[in-house]
């Protein structure tokens, strides 16, 4: 029994230990946003490379730093949320670090036709007043939205028709028609300008020759490239220079093969293999040195076997028999 | 199923001009029909246009053979002629070897044909020319490569080898699997 209570004992030693935290430097606290800054040096020796010990040094770090701030959150002014019977709530004071920016800031983009044109004209934004002067309501109406000053499709019961045009055509389906062209032309132009900005995003800036005498051979090439296709042909019309070599870019950069498709022109595909059998034959040597050296020794065989013959039939038929029967199962065509 | 590139029709024709030499021009243009060649899992096939029109609509995976295979097309991009080619070489064959009728047998099943298994041997046989090998009544059996030139043969020994052996119509039987 009395083990028991002194493991308890030691237990609860342990637990009272633990909340108190003993540090050199005294901790930071921002707890607007709940941060704990620790300026005192790491243990140096334990902190490197991977392991269980630098993970159990790691963690009791962290558990005496959570413990120092949640000291400091039980220091701060405390009330019952909802009443008597709710939770117990800190106030926190209004955060002071500076959270650094989640994304990065957006770039300038290039500035739109209108946006060109006024600063070329000088042109400033004038500042536009919410509320416009309504004469016939004798009041002040707002300049958009509901009830504006002008805006009751009621009033717009008139609409005269112009000089030159024809007087059975609609006047108000002409300018309810001509809203609609403005409004598409302004979505047109918006849009037109966001592609202009984000195609001036995407580009990379091409890379500029070196001023003369430092060029490389690979640099030359690629400017000479880029220039042949900067034709609004996209360089298919260009001239050679001459010594370029006349390859066409394959549009995949060379990585897919392309073959000709199964059942394309069969009688142009029998005219190439054609023309690839006469340049192949046209390759060959025509006088074959080996052919030539054994016909002319076939031929001087011939001669010493046609004299020796002559010489054996001027001995007799016996010689020859006895000559002849080991040739004739033979027979060279 | 696609056509050969040139590199290709470059490597099958040379391998046929070895037996048939300018004969090819008689496959490729013939005057009964288009025949093309196509390949088909690195096997070269000899087909008619009507017959590559019908093949066409059949899936890869289901094709096995269109035409007739001519050979295959080894890892590294050489030309293997088969012995399923032997129906066209036969006839426009430039250079023969008649085998006697003892040693058919022993040419039928895979060995080389000796200088006592020699019938006749075309003149001009130039050494390491492709050749057709026919039996005595004319038939076709195969083809090889002379390993001596006609000259050679008449002074060489009986037990010489003339003609290697590269294909022969009893691999219709020994390799039946593996053929297409």
């Amino acid at each position: 029994v009395e083990d028991v209570l002194a493991a308890a004992e030691e237990q609860e030693a342990e637990k009272r230990r633990s909340v108190t935290v003993e540090k050199e430097l005294e901790l930071e606290f921002d707890l607007g946003n709940l941060l704990a800054l620790d300026r005192n040096p790491p243990p140096a020796a334990g902190l490197r490379g991977a392991g269980p010990r630098r993970e159990a040094q790691l963690r009791a770090l962290a558990r005496d730093n959570t413990q120092l701030l949640v000291a400091r959150l039980w220091q701060l002014p405390a009330e019952r949320a909802g009443g008597p019977g709710g939770p117990l709530v800190a106030r926190l004071p209004e955060p002071a670090f500076r959270l650094p920016r989640e994304k990065p800031p957006p770039r300038p983009r290039p500035p739109t036709r209108w946006e060109q044109f006024a600063r070329l004209k000088g042109i400033r934004r004038r500042k536009r007043t919410a509320l416009v002067w309504d004469e016939q309501a004798k009041e002040w109406r707002r300049r958009w939205g509901y009830r504006r000053a002008g805006g009751d499709p009621a009033r717009a019961w008139l609409a005269e028709v112009p000089a030159g045009a024809d007087p059975q055509e609609d006047q108000f389906a002409q300018l309810r028609r001509e809203k609609r062209e403005r409004v598409a032309r302004n979505e047109l132009n918006r849009l037109r300008n966001l592609a202009r900005a984000h195609r001036a995003a995407t580009t990379v800036p091409a890379a500029p020759l070196h001023p003369t005498g430092h060029q490389s051979r690979e640099e030359l090439g690629h400017v000479a490239r880029v220039a042949r296709v900067s034709t609004a042909s996209l360089g298919r019309f260009q001239p050679r220079l001459p010594k370029e070599p006349a390859e066409p870019p394959s549009r995949s950069g060379g990585k897919k093969r392309r073959f000709e498709p199964l059942l394309g022109n069969l009688a142009a595909e029998r005219g190439r293999q054609l023309e690839l059998l006469r340049d192949m034959n046209s390759k060959k040597p025509v006088l074959d040195i080996t052919r030539a050296v054994n016909k002319q020794l076939r031929q001087e065989e011939a001669e010493a076997a046609a004299a020796k013959g002559k010489k054996q039939s001027q001995r007799g038929k016996r010689g020859r028999r006895r000559q002849h029967v080991g040739r004739s199962g033979k027979k060279s065509g | 199923m696609r056509p050969l590139t040139e590199a290709e029709t470059r490597a099958v024709f040379e391998k046929l001009q070895r037996y048939i030499g300018e004969n090819i021009q008689l496959l490729v243009d013939r005057p009964d029909g288009t025949y093309c060649f196509r390949l088909h899992r690195d096997r070269v096939f000899y087909l008619s246009e009507k017959l590559l029109k019908v093949a066409a609509s059949v899936p890869r995976d289901n094709l096995v053979s269109p035409g007739t295979c001519f050979g295959k097309f080894t890892k590294t991009q050489k030309f293997r002629l088969s012995v399923t080619a032997l129906d066209f070489l036969a006839p426009y064959a430039k250079y023969k070897v008649w085998v006697k009728p003892g040693s058919e047998q022993s040419f039928l099943y895979g060995n080389h044909v000796l200088k006592s298994g020699l019938g006749r041997i075309t003149e001009n046989t130039a050494q390491y020319q492709g050749v057709v090998v026919y039996s005595m009544a004319d038939v076709p059996l195969g083809f090889g490569v002379a390993a001596k030139s006609t000259q050679e043969c008449r002074k060489v020994d009986p037990m010489a080898i003339v003609v290697f052996h590269q294909a022969d119509v009893g691999e219709y039987v020994r390799s039946e699997d593996t053929l297409t």
